[in-house]
């Protein structure tokens, strides 16, 4: 008779933990933070397959890790902005209460499922003033955090997130956010640690405007992205930057080089 | 919200469950109490309960579409109230308007807001006019069963058509569809009106319309088939013009969905009022 294989709570929540957090690690990045007229979110994504989203009026949303995963938590967030708007009054919806929803959801699966969700997930609220606005960041296991500053996400989250805190100041304008962004995404992934330049088709942008009434969420394409970004780059892929304003030389080395997942293994799914 | 959390915490398997786009369609399965016409009603007529909405009027003009309604409300033999809005902008490029039970109006109005913004959330594209037609149909036709106890609402509705502009179609880019209680859609040609004052206000606009109005003409002329309304239509009002009470107009446009102000509006009811007095027929 074979005894029934026994693995500890620690163990199983450990090798839970790793799993999501090695999934993760694959995804391109994204960062949010607050800028003058509102929230700015900056992508790496040259694809339809959005990791932004609109949420409700003031309220975006933005995801790395496994696509079908966190776009299930953004339509799940946009019906619960939706029914909690419709039920009681459009200005009764904040961040506050998807950002928990979020986190409750997350949590049951993280506990309750054999496998947890693959993803990182950030709600943001602009509110009327800059001291309104709230950044969440949720973790694949429920935990929430409110950022006073900045959120980074995704593979490269701790060296962008080196590159950020020696950029980031608040109040900026929309161009000289975009740029912040823009260079601390740039600092990481590129080969032996050189900064890499991403052009307008690789990135994806949207903002919340604070000025806006009502649904403030618009994303930023096209020509109108390619005249923000740090010296009005063209939609065309370029040679790295090497100017004197190019990143500092931050890459971990234990990040990863590619978002290529990995071939054959455990049926894992492309993390976009 | 807490009583539409599931029992460990998470948001219930209606939130995550995929296949719909539709607000309605998953309050169905959320919540539906939530919905209008999921209701059940106690036999006899609900019809004497609450006020009614009445005369609304559309006609398409050079730019678009415009849309108007009178400012009353009437219980029986009673103003309800003088200053009730009955159109409304649907999303950035359609408008509504609603006859009939004010507060299933109200109601179907505001779902069906809701309804064009989720799907645009969720998809990432806004529904072609069409599709907003349709499914404002479907919204009707779930209402039947109050309808038939007396508690009917009658849209109309209007929209510049984004996807005619792209096929260099300018005539079709202003359009209007009005419905039946059994969920009917009915594109209509130039301009229809609905509710009590309908049958004069569109007499009016059919005497009047002409292809290729301007905005002024087209502004002009919403305001007299409404004053026609009126003039005939006891649960219409006309221009109120010692409270300072006008027609609400929407004007729908390629740049948008933009009400008049009372300053634009207050000059043209003034302006029909006037000449009135000398030609009370118009």
């Amino acid at each position: 008779m074979t005894m029934p294989f026994y693995a500890s709570p620690e163990q199983v929540m450990r090798d839970r933990s790793e799993y999501a957090r090695k999934n993760i690690a694959r995804g391109r990045d994204v960062v949010v933070f607050a800028y003058a007229g509102g929230v700015l979110f900056v992508a790496e994504n040259s694809t339809t397959l959005h990791k932004i989203g609109e949420l409700y009026d003031r309220i975006g949303f933005a995801a790395v890790g496994r696509y079908n995963e966190y776009e299930n938590l953004r339509v799940a967030g946009v019906r619960l902005a939706d029914t909690h708007g419709y039920s009681y009054d459009r200005r009764d919806v904040n961040g506050r209460v998807l950002a928990n929803a979020y986190a409750r959801t997350l949590g049951s699966i993280f506990t309750e499922q054999l496998k947890p969700f693959e993803v990182e997930i950030c709600v943001a609220e602009v509110g009327d003033t800059p001291a309104g606005d709230q950044l969440y960041r949720l973790i694949y296991d429920g935990s929430i955090v409110d950022e006073p500053d900045f959120v980074v996400m995704g593979g490269h989250a701790a060296a962008i997130a080196t590159a950020m805190r020696e950029r980031f100041r608040k109040g900026m304008d929309l161009g000289e956010a975009i740029g912040v962004a823009v260079r601390a995404l740039e600092s990481a992934g590129g080969d032996n640690g050189t900064p890499r330049q991403l052009s307008a088709d690789q990135l994806e942008v949207a903002i919340l405007d604070r000025n806006r009434p009502k649904r403030t969420f618009h994303r930023i394409t096209g020509d109108r992205l390619s005249t923000l970004l740090p010296g009005g780059r063209s939609g065309q892929s370029s040679p790295p930057d090497s100017g004197p304003d190019s990143a500092p030389d931050s890459v971990e080395g234990s990040g990863p080089d590619s978002d290529e997942p990995p071939t054959g293994g455990t049926g894992a799914a492309p993390t976009t | 919200m807490a009583d539409r959390l599931g029992a460990a915490g998470g948001l219930p398997p209606a939130f995550t469950a995929a296949g719909t786009s539709s607000f309605t369609e998953f309050l169905t399965m959320a919540a539906p109490d939530l919905l209008p016409g999921r209701r059940p009603l106690p036999p006899g007529s609900a019809a004497e309960f609450g006020p009614h909405a009445t005369t609304i009027v559309a006609l398409v003009y050079a730019d678009g579409v415009l849309m108007a309604g009178d400012r009353r409300a009437t219980q029986g033999n009673l103003i309800a109230q003088r200053d009730i809005e009955k159109v409304f902008p649907a999303d950035d490029h359609s408008v509504i308007g609603i006859a009939g039970v004010a507060g299933i109006a109200n109601e179907i109005v505001r779902l069906f807001q809701v309804e064009l913004e989720h799907y645009e959330k969720i998809e990432g594209n806004p529904l072609t006019l069409d599709g907003k037609a349709n499914r404002l149909a479907a919204m009707i036709r779930a209402n039947l069963g109050a309808a038939m106890q007396g508690l009917a609402a009658i849209p109309l509705f209007a929209g510049y058509d984004v996807g005619a502009r792209r096929q260099q179609d300018p005539a079709r880019t202003g359009r209007i569809f009005s419905y039946d209680m059994a969920g009917g859609r009915y594109e209509e040609r130039d301009f229809h009106a609905v509710g009590s004052g309908s049958l004069f206000a569109k007499s009016a606009l059919k005497k009047r319309w002409g292809a290729g109005a301007d905005h002024d003409a087209a502004v002009r002329l919403a305001v007299e088939a409404l004053y026609d309304a009126a003039d005939d239509d006891t649960a219409t009002g006309g221009p109120d013009l010692i409270r300072r009470l006008y027609p609400v107009i929407m004007m729908v446009t390629a740049e948008g969905v933009r009400r008049l102000t009372d300053e634009e509006v207050g000059p043209v009811a003034q302006a029909v009022v006037t000449d009135r007095m000398t030609t009370p027929g118009g």
